[in-house]
C-alpha cells in the first residue's frame, strides 16, 4: 500500500547536475558565498565557519554524499536548520545555482531508501529526494573518518595562491 | 526568509585574551589560562626528553619548582605544518607546557560562541568556543586539551619509568666506578 501523500513547502536546490528538496520549515535563508574562516579540526565533512549575523555558521558540503562531485563553484549558501537532541543549529550548505521555493506532495520514505532520504516528492517531471539533514550533516554520534592532517595544509596553500 | 532560531552564543564578561600563532593559524586563549610565557631558548636547556610512540607531540619534559610540565608540540597537536616555535605557554592548573611561533597581541573578547554541534570529533576537547576579533573567527583553545586523561597517563608512567630506570643506573655506574 501506498503510504498517503502530505502537501508541504518545499526549498529546490540544484547541487550539480541534481535537484534536492529540502522542507522550507528549516530554512532560514540564502546567502552569496562569503569568506570561510578555517581553523584545524577533524570532522572532514565541516569546511570551516562563515560569519553571518554575527554568529558563526559550519559549512558543509554535502553534494559528495549524495553522489555529486564536491562543489568548487558555489552560488549560494542555503543556511538551513540541523535538528540535534534538544536544540536545532544553522548549517551552510553550498548550492551550485538559484533555489526555488515550490509547494508539493510528498510521498514518506520506505524502508528501502537511504538514511538521507526523509521523502520524494514530483515537480517539473522530475523525481526528486527531500533530504533529511540529520543524517547528512555530522553531529554528535556521528561516525566519519578523521579528517586527513594534509587537508587544512591544503586549503591553506590555495588561500596563499594569489 | 529570516533567520530565526538562535544559536548558543555566550556573552562573556569582557575576558582577556591572548592570540597567539602556530604555524600561520590564529588562535586565542584566555590571558588568565597562562601562567607564564617563556622562551623556547630559557626552556631547552633544563628540559628533559621524553618520547612514546603514540604520542609524538610530547618530546620534552620541563620542571618547574617541584612539578614537571609535558611541553606539547603545538603543530603536532593540531595537526598543522612544522613551523618554527619561539615561545612557551606555561598552562595554569594542568601540566602542560605548549609551544607556540609566537603573539599576535593580547585583546578582549566580549562573545564566546560554542563550537557548533556539527564539530563532533576532538576538536570539541581543544576548544572552548569560536570568537569573532576584527572581522575574523578565532579558535578559543582549553587549557586542558592538550593532552586527555589516558595521554597524561601514558606520559606519566613512562616519565616516571624512566626516572627508575635512571635511578637504579646511579648505582651500578657508581658501582662500576
Amino acid at each position: 500500500m501506498t503510504p498517503p501523500a502530505e502537501s508541504n513547502a518545499f526549498v529546490l536546490l540544484r547541487l550539480g547536475e541534481r535537484r534536492f528538496a529540502v522542507s522550507a520549515s528549516l530554512i532560514a535563508e540564502l546567502v552569496p558565498p562569503g569568506r570561510i574562516f578555517r581553523f584545524p579540526h577533524r570532522t572532514k565533512e565541516i569546511e570551516g565557519v562563515i560569519l553571518r549575523r554575527g554568529r558563526m555558521v559550519p559549512v558543509c558540503d554535502i553534494a559528495e554524499r549524495l553522489g555529486q562531485p564536491s562543489l568548487r563553484l558555489r552560488r549560494f549558501y542555503l543556511i538551513a536548520q540541523r535538528r540535534y537532541t534538544g536544540q536545532a543549529e544553522w548549517v551552510a550548505l553550498p548550492v551550485t545555482g538559484e533555489c526555488e521555493l515550490i509547494h508539493a506532495d510528498v510521498t514518506p520514505a520506505g524502508e528501502t531508501d537511504s538514511p538521507h532520504v526523509s521523502g520524494w516528492l514530483s515537480h517539473g517531471g522530475e523525481v526528486i529526494e527531500v533530504l533529511n539533514l540529520t543524517a547528512l550533516t555530522p553531529g554528535p554520534g556521528h561516525i566519519s573518518v578523521a579528517a586527513p592532517i594534509d587537508s587544512l595544509e591544503m586549503h591553506q596553500a590555495q588561500e596563499a595562491q594569489p | 526568509m529570516r533567520l530565526a532560531a538562535p544559536l548558543k552564543t555566550r556573552p562573556v564578561r569582557a575576558e582577556q585574551i591572548i592570540l597567539f600563532r602556530i604555524s600561520d593559524q590564529l588562535f586565542a586563549v584566555s590571558s588568565a589560562s597562562v601562567q607564564e610565557v617563556r622562551g623556547v631558548d630559557s626552556v631547552a636547556s633544563s628540559a628533559q626528553e621524553i618520547s612514546h610512540p603514540s604520542l609524538r607531540k610530547v618530546r620534552h619534559i620541563m620542571s618547574r619548582g617541584d612539578q614537571f610540565l609535558f611541553v606539547v608540540n603545538g603543530a603536532l597537536h593540531f595537526g598543522l605544518p612544522p613551523s618554527p616555535s619561539a615561545l612557551v605557554f606555561v598552562m595554569r592548573g594542568t601540566k602542560t607546557a605548549l609551544l607556540v611561533d609566537g603573539i599576535e597581541k593580547m585583546t578582549t573578547m566580549t562573545v564566546l560562541q560554542a563550537l557548533p554541534q556539527a564539530f563532533c570529533h576532538e576538536e570539541r576537547e581543544w576548544y572552548r568556543g569560536l570568537t569573532a576579533i576584527d572581522q575574523a573567527v578565532i579558535p578559543v583553545v582549553k587549557p586542558e586539551g592538550f593532552l586527555t586523561p589516558d595521554e597524561l597517563s601514558l606520559l606519566e608512567a613512562s616519565h616516571l619509568g624512566n626516572d627508575v630506570s635512571a635511578s637504579t643506573l646511579v648505582p651500578e655506574v657508581s658501582a662500576a666506578s
